[in-house]
């Protein structure tokens, strides 16, 4: 496929004895934000720094706009932007001093370089701050400064290693919402992240890691369906007696039906199923005082995935 | 299997910003101001020697920087302390310093090799303290002009240059063993430590341990020590062993650049050649004769430099 942009295939990592990423196998697009997920110590970071030759690769490939990044690490390093996990920069040197020496390195020509700084800054919300010393930068302005580096750059790949670990809630929705404009200008997303939670918002694509292999691998509605059998749940509450039950059952694509309480339901469903939930209730001539749904999350995915795995091993 | 791309890509980049850093930082303020405290004091005092005693010697502006006689206040002797100080001032931070900040793996990740930025660092360093000793350099040689109101002769201003010359080449060893240093302990603090211990060790201890060392090696000889000669062998050794120290090294090469006239060892080859005892030595034998020095020190820098790159090439970039 022509809009693979990275490519891996049987990665692995040995630090002599320990194995730190064991044969991972994926794909990314163009245009598609992919998060690698997964506990601290997973791999993850590993992972990414052998996509971007700054550690040797014990055995398999992988090919970055079918660059390998061991042969050819120079042309790899210009169509990728690497944002790592808790960024550094010159403390005594201005954020725009700061791109500027990385766009010396990068090569971009002085003509432009100052128009691009600007612009980058002024996009991630830091051109007022332009001419202030990092030193004083908060965390969530060192990483916005990070993501500016990757913008000024303009790369069609950026790798982002946990961005928004230690960032305050709506310093973390800032962040993901440039992310999300980045995808926007066709820039494919890697993503990589302990805090599930936070970063399923944004991603197409999931890889859950787990001790060096990628346990899961496809969209969150697709995982869902996958471990939890569905994964939606559709909370009704309706007058209607115990025939109502039966009927919600009996809607395509509805796995199961509980009844915590007297007149509320709670139907396992693969998808969204209010409409065709609200629809049973109304043709069963019930009254519907309550709809509403929740969507899978990863957390929940993992955790059950892994408790499966748990009792598969013991049995 | 070769790289592609050139590995110097963006060499001058990481010098000049380098090469800024140290020139505006408060370190190398503080260690300049040490340097022209301490050599304005010791040439001073060496100028008003010179204006008291001497008055009919050929090398009257040498003087200026090793005054006869004495050994512990020249201008050398405060070089020679003071320029370890200054490169393992520069050094010790250069590398654990960008991962303790954790800028260096997002200067790696630009598309440079990491020799640009070893060579970058190191190459600045070398030029903050070469712009330094030549201010110094110069500095010596106006005062001396004005203090002592005669030009220097066309030779003793080629020695002196040599004995610039042999300095850079020593600062440089000491630049490239700090930086060493920094590349294989994470902490600066270590890093600066070992440095300085290494220093203060080959300084001050390697003398006095070369001549026990030599004297094990190659005990005295009853016959040599009868007639009060030191044994050639045990002398040899001692000789050799103390050429470790780069300071030794420097010492040498300094005499045979400043002291035309000043016995040494390796000036056997002068002697074959005709010479009369304490006559000075002209300018090409004293080259001649501190040549193997000052080979060892650019050897020693290049080999310190080496080790480092390949520790450096090897490492993971986590941070």
């Amino acid at each position: 496929m022509s809009d693979t942009v990275i490519e891996a295939s049987g990665l692995t990592k040995r630090y002599g004895a320990a194995t730190a990423v064991d044969g991972v196998s994926f794909t990314i697009n163009r245009g598609e934000i992919f998060g690698l997920l997964g506990p601290n110590g997973a791999g993850k970071t590993t992972t990414i720094l052998m996509m971007l030759g700054l550690t040797e690769v014990t055995d398999g490939t992988v090919r970055v706009m079918g660059y390998d990044p061991v042969r050819e690490p120079l042309q790899v390093k210009r169509l990728v932007g690497y944002l790592p996990d808790t960024v550094g920069f010159y403390d005594h040197m201005t954020a725009a001093d700061n791109l500027r020496y990385t766009a010396g390195l990068i090569g971009i020509p002085v003509a432009q370089r100052d128009a691009r700084i600007a612009s980058a800054l002024d996009r991630v919300g830091l051109g007022d701050v332009r001419n202030k010393h990092v030193g004083n930068f908060s965390r969530g302005m060192r990483q916005r400064l990070g993501l500016a580096e990757i913008v000024m750059k303009e790369v069609s790949i950026a790798i982002l290693d946990e961005p928004t670990s230690g960032l305050d809630p709506h310093a973390t929705a800032e962040l993901l919402d440039m992310i999300r404009s980045l995808k926007r200008e066709g820039v494919a997303v890697l993503v990589s992240s302990h805090l599930l939670e936070r970063v399923q918002s944004i991603c197409d694509r999931v890889a859950l890691f787990h001790a060096g292999r990628i346990a899961l691998l496809g969209t969150v509605p697709e995982l869902a369906r996958q471990v939890l059998g569905g994964g939606y749940t559709v909370e009704v509450e309706a007058d209607g007696g115990q025939a109502l039950a039966d009927r919600l059952a009996v809607v395509p694509g509805v796995r199961s039906v509980e009844q915590p309480a007297p007149g509320r339901y709670r139907l396992l469903a693969e998808g969204d199923m209010r409409p065709q939930a609200a629809a049973a209730v109304v043709n069963a001539g019930g009254q519907l005082r309550h709809l509403s749904v929740e969507a899978p999350s990863l957390d929940a995915i993992y955790n059950r995935y892994f408790q499966n795995q748990g009792t598969q091993n013991a049995a | 299997m070769r790289r592609e791309g050139s590995p110097w890509r963006g060499l001058s980049v990481v010098f000049f910003r380098e090469l800024f850093d140290h020139l505006t930082s408060a370190r190398m303020l503080v260690l300049q101001l040490l340097v022209i405290v301490f050599g304005g004091m010791v040439v001073y005092f060496a100028a008003e020697q010179i204006r008291n005693t001497t008055a009919e010697d050929p090398f009257l502006f040498l003087r200026l920087f090793a005054p006869p006689g004495q050994t512990l206040l020249s201008f050398v002797t405060v070089l020679s302390i003071l320029i370890p100080l200054i490169a393992i001032g520069l050094g010790f931070d250069s590398v654990n310093g960008e991962y303790n900040r954790r800028t260096m793996s997002r200067i790696l990740a630009q598309p440079i090799y990491r020799d640009a930025l070893l060579l970058g660092k190191f190459l600045a360093g070398l030029a903050t303290i070469t712009i330094c000793l030549i201010t110094l350099w110069l500095m010596v040689i106006g005062f001396g002009l004005l203090r002592l109101g005669i030009p220097p002769s066309t030779e003793e201003l080629a020695r002196c240059l040599m004995f610039l010359l042999v300095s850079i080449a020593y600062a440089g060893v000491w630049l490239a063993l700090a930086m060493l240093f920094s590349i294989v302990f994470r902490s600066t603090a270590t890093a600066a430590l070992i440095s300085l211990g290494v220093w203060l060790f080959l300084a001050l201890l390697w003398p006095a341990f070369a001549q026990l060392v030599g004297e094990i090696i190659a005990p005295s000889d009853i016959r040599f020590a009868q007639l009060g000669l030191p044994t050639p062998d045990t002398v040899a050794w001692q000789q050799g062993l103390s050429r470790l120290s780069p300071g030794t090294l420097y010492g040498e090469a300094v005499l045979a650049m400043l002291s035309p006239e000043a016995q040494s060892l390796t000036n056997l080859l002068a002697q074959f050649q005709g010479r009369i005892m304490g006559a000075p030595l002209p300018f090409g034998q004293s080259v001649l004769s501190a040549w193997p020095q000052m080979v060892s020190l650019i050897a020693g820098t290049i080999l310190l430099y080496v080790v480092g790159y390949v520790v450096f090439q090897r490492q993971e970039v986590r941070a």
